[in-house]
């Protein structure tokens, strides 16, 4: 066999830059606030509940429908869909009660967002306010006021157990052996609890939706969006139209960390914009609306109790979860069914009682963010493992090491866990600061203490079992190839690997392929939703296979003309080549036209188009009772990381010296990719846990604002930043490739919180841990006087 | 409501245009002028994502009138490039991977450009203090700082 003249250098494992950088920095990128509608376009404001929990006795509109450039006002009268996405419990507008500060109550399309704001003020609704529900403990007590009557007559998806009469909206048990004869055999066993605050996505982007209804009935929607085919099916639903009659095109988004996922405030500009046939209608949050109106990170009431036998081996763990869902939780069950599963953090753990409670609040709306209900569980959790280890007299790193999962270990629910570089992330994050080595001693006088401190995580995407992702591609003329994909570049780089992974698998230069975007649902072939950190992976799989479809088409042609075996051909740098014949011919001389018959009598071959698609494989489901299932999500992406901070003994201030990630992504599709967002989701982290709560007095959001919520600037990152990328490869993923988009934000609360224990011995109740915090703490402590 | 005649000199254009009293900068640059590279986070001038060069200094279009700019010339990120060639801080922040969802790109160019005009040799520290007004969400920030310490070390456009 003839050695192939052209070497095939794969893009897949390359950092190459990123397909759509070039319009990001010259300010060509369309965003969604950046389409140009000209003259018809009208403006939508939307009337809000100033209570936390009331009843709607009574709306008048007829003054605000009277002023002049007002086009459209509607209320929950004219919508009476529910709509949801696991959980469908509530309106699009509301119609008997308000149960949130924000809950829409009316809408108005005006001639000028100035105009639709004054209408709103001529808007009068009468209420009466109910005593509302502030904390889901509370809100499982049995005088405690019941937010959801119909609660059992609500559609839900099967693997979500709402308890009717209830605030209880998800119930998920874990249970396995037998934690109470454990405990007797625990040699060191601790208690805890932690609060975990709500905060919220802060896209840089708001978020905004143009709805157009035509004359037909049939809905366009223009919106920044991560799940444009799972909003068309939401919102069609509620409505009462067929998908088909719902187009959804979603331009380039400004950041959307899961508050862009599911429907939040789409569904608005949807509900409006039928009352003026036509006219498309624009909705953009506010900042402020933007803080507590669209989807938060839900609180979370965690009770943990564990405990070790005398070597450190986890014997038992006793976790209970409360999760401030908040108003409606049609998304938030699902993260208390994933907190549920994952109680354990990722060890090995033989006896386990796991409960997690998803509770109505009249709170904003709890829904995905970063993570997925991971950060919050294991703010706690981690901390608990750094007690736990100290009590049995274990360095922190060895216990985690001890206890951790390895390949095959057992899982919490039931069956083994794939290949996994847990441990080696764990010692490679504590190699990175030097883990064992107390921190350089800052002078005697200095009011500065050092420490440093570890945790370790997994998160399994978090989905249901059939979430399908499809693509096609296609060459044009010149020989260069078009990828159709339903998934969102959220600026994690999605469109860049997407054409990574074509290129390789066609045998073509990166440079050659374009992402069709924006996605549009008539163009774009169907994608679950851009979340759970699936993409690489279950998207990858499906262009894969639309690439290798194109790929098999090409071979065919060429090995028919040439009389040849497709087994001895191959595309590379774009050219078909035999390595038997030395035969070639570049892609664009046949990928259109075909190429002629020898004999005249015509041509064979055509326009090449290929299709793939990936669905999750035998996902077993989980117990209702005990939780437990051989296959019960697809894999696990683990990592740690580690930090080593200095404590102002002066001022409480905490400044991150070092900050090292490591995790597990089976394979990086493009390393720099990778490693960028490692460094965000770090960043990100440190904001949680330095800075960020969304503060709710009785319901009442005090700092709607970027003033007042303060996320981390360029002067609040660590000196240093380290980032590592293990690869333990993931048998099923495209090359290996699993995800990690969520995952960097997972472990950074705990490890700071360690790391400030080890600096001054305090731990706090939750984060964040601000200087004031830290400060009155360490005067409560006795450390500064 | 008043309105105002002005002249403004856009990316080295005169434009001649006429403003509510009410209207910001940043209102008239993306809706009069369809300009819509300048980027409205928060409209309160928090965020950072509708900076320009005022006069050669980085302000928050939103908090300016457009009306106050009579006379003005204003730099956008449009006005970055010259014909197709990017400015140095463009080229070397798509170099370090400083660009994610891009949001808040335009902004942080532009303060960028401002810092490397006013202080051609910044430190680490100096890029850090000039960007802090501007919010990146997706990046960590790592990769934009790095961006403009290696903008400083590049040729500037050949004029």
């Amino acid at each position: 066999m003839a050695e192939p003249k052209i070497q095939n250098s794969s893009p897949v494992g390359e950092s190459t830059p990123r397909i759509d950088a070039r319009e990001k920095v010259t300010g060509a990128a369309i965003y969604t606030d950046d389409l140009q509608f000209g003259n018809a376009l009208l403006y939508a404001r939307i009337k809000r509940s100033p209570h936390p929990h009331a009843l709607i006795k009574k709306i008048d509109v007829t003054k605000a429908k009277a002023l002049p450039g007002v086009k459209a006002v509607v209320t929950g009268e004219n919508f009476p869909g529910y709509i949801g996405l696991y959980l469908q419990d509530r309106y699009i507008f509301c119609r008997d009660r308000a149960r949130y500060v924000g809950d829409p109550v009316a809408g108005v399309a005006a001639v000028s967002e100035e105009i639709a704001q004054k209408a709103l003020d001529l808007i009068e609704v009468q209420y009466e306010a109910l005593e509302p529900v502030l904390d889901p403990e509370a809100g499982i007590l049995p005088d405690a006021p019941i937010l959801h009557p119909d609660l059992g007559k609500y559609v839900v998806a099967g693997f979500i157990y709402p308890k009717a009469g209830t605030n209880i909206s998800n119930h998920f048990k874990l249970r396995k052996g037998n934690v109470e004869e454990a405990w007797e055999k625990c040699a060191a066993v601790i208690e805890r609890s932690y609060r975990i605050p709500h905060i919220q996505h802060v896209p840089i982007e708001p978020h905004i939706a143009i709805a157009k209804v035509d004359e037909r009935g049939e809905v366009t929607m223009w919106t920044s969006s991560q799940s444009p085919f799972a909003q068309r099916n939401l919102i069609a639903q509620s409505l009462g139209i067929s998908q088909s009659e719902m187009r959804v095109i979603s331009p380039a988004v400004g950041g959307g960390f899961g508050g862009k996922a599911g429907v939040s405030m789409e569904s608005l500009a949807v509900a409006i914009a039928m009352k003026v046939k036509g006219h498309p209608v624009k909705l953009r949050l506010t900042r402020e609306e933007e803080f507590f109106t669209a989807f938060v990170r839900q609180g979370l009431v965690a009770h943990f109790k564990m405990g070790c036998d005398k070597n450190g081996k986890l014997l038992a763990m006793e976790n209970r979860f409360y999760w401030d869902g908040g108003a409606y939780t049609e998304y938030g069950v699902n993260i208390a069914r994933a907190a549920g599963y994952s109680c354990t953090g990722p060890y090995e753990v033989p006896n386990i009682k796991g409960d997690s409670y998803c509770v109505y609040t009249n709170h904003p709306v709890g829904g995905p963010m970063r993570g997925f209900g991971m950060p919050e569980m294991h703010a706690g959790l981690e901390q608990c493992m750094d007690e736990l280890a100290h009590q049995i007299g274990m360095d922190a790193v060895e216990f985690r090491k001890l206890n951790c999962l390895k390949t095959d270990s057992i899982l919490a629910t039931g069956g083994k866990i794939h290949p996994i570089g847990l441990e080696d992330c764990i010692q490679k994050v504590a190699n990175a600061v030097d883990w064992g080595r107390k921190s350089a001693a800052s002078a005697p006088a200095s009011r500065k203490r050092r420490g440093k401190g570890i945790a370790a995580m997994w998160k399994a995407p978090a989905m249901p079992p059939n979430a399908g992702s499809s693509a096609w591609v296609e060459l044009a003329e010149d020989g260069k190839v078009n990828v159709g994909i339903g998934g969102q570049d959220i600026g994690q780089g999605a469109f860049t690997i997407s054409a990574q992974v074509a290129a390789a698998t066609l045998g073509v230069p990166y440079e050659w392929v374009r992402v069709a975007a924006p996605v549009d649902t008539r163009y774009s072939p169907y994608e679950w939703q851009t979340v759970a950190s699936r993409l690489t992976w279950s998207m990858g799989n499906a262009i894969v296979n639309a690439a290798k479809d194109v790929r098999k088409q090409i071979l065919d042609l060429a090995a028919e003309a040439w009389d040849e075996s497709p087994d001895e051909l191959n595309i590379v740098n774009g050219v078909v080549i035999s390595y038997k014949s030395e035969k070639e011919a570049p892609l664009k001389n046949l990928v259109i036209y075909g190429l002629p018959n020898p004999d005249g009598r015509g041509w064979k071959g055509g326009p090449i188009i290929g299709r793939g698609n990936f669905m999750p494989k035998d996902v077993t489901g989980l117990d209702a009772e005990t939780g437990q299932g051989e296959h019960g999500v697809v894999h696990y992406t683990t990592g740690a990381q580690a930090v080593e901070l200095e404590v102002d003994l002066d001022t409480g201030r905490i400044e991150i010296l070092k900050g090292v990630a490591a995790f597990d992504v089976g394979k990086a599709i493009n390393p720099e990719l990778v490693k960028a967002q490692m460094e965000g989701g770090l960043v990100q982290g440190i904001s949680s846990a330095l800075l960020e709560h969304l503060q709710l007095k009785d319901g009442y959001p005090k700092n709607a604002s970027l003033v007042d919520y303060r996320i981390a600037t360029s002067s609040d990152i660590p000196r240093e930043m380290q980032s590592i990328i293990v690869e333990v490869a993931q048998d099923d993923g495209p090359w290996g490739a699993r995800g990690i988009g969520e995952h960097s934000m997972v472990p950074t609360i705990p490890a700071i919180a360690n790391a400030i224990y080890d600096a001054v011995g305090v731990r706090l109740e939750g984060p964040p841990f601000t200087a004031e915090k830290v400060y009155l703490a360490m005067l409560d402590a006795g450390i500064v006087k | 409501m008043t309105f105002h005649k002005i002249n403004v000199t856009i990316n080295d254009e005169l434009e001649q245009i006429i403003v509510p009293s009410n209207m910001t900068l940043m209102q008239m640059l993306r809706e009069s002028l369809a300009l819509t590279g300048t980027k409205n986070g928060c409209s309160a001038g928090e965020c950072g994502a509708c900076t320009v060069l005022l006069n050669g200094e980085p302000v928050n279009s939103c908090m300016v009138l457009a009306a106050e700019c009579n006379g003005a010339k204003i730099l956008t990120v449009e006005g970055l490039a010259r014909d197709k060639q990017l400015d140095p801080v463009q080229d070397a922040l798509i170099q370090t991977g400083g660009v994610q969802c891009g949001f808040c790109t335009p902004g942080i160019l532009i303060s960028s450009r401002a810092l490397l005009n006013r202080n051609p040799s910044p430190t680490e520290e100096e890029v850090r203090e000039a960007l802090v007004g501007n919010l990146c969400r997706c990046t960590g920030y790592v990769r934009i700082i790095e961006s403009v310490m290696k903008a400083a070390e590049m040729k500037p456009h050949q004029i």
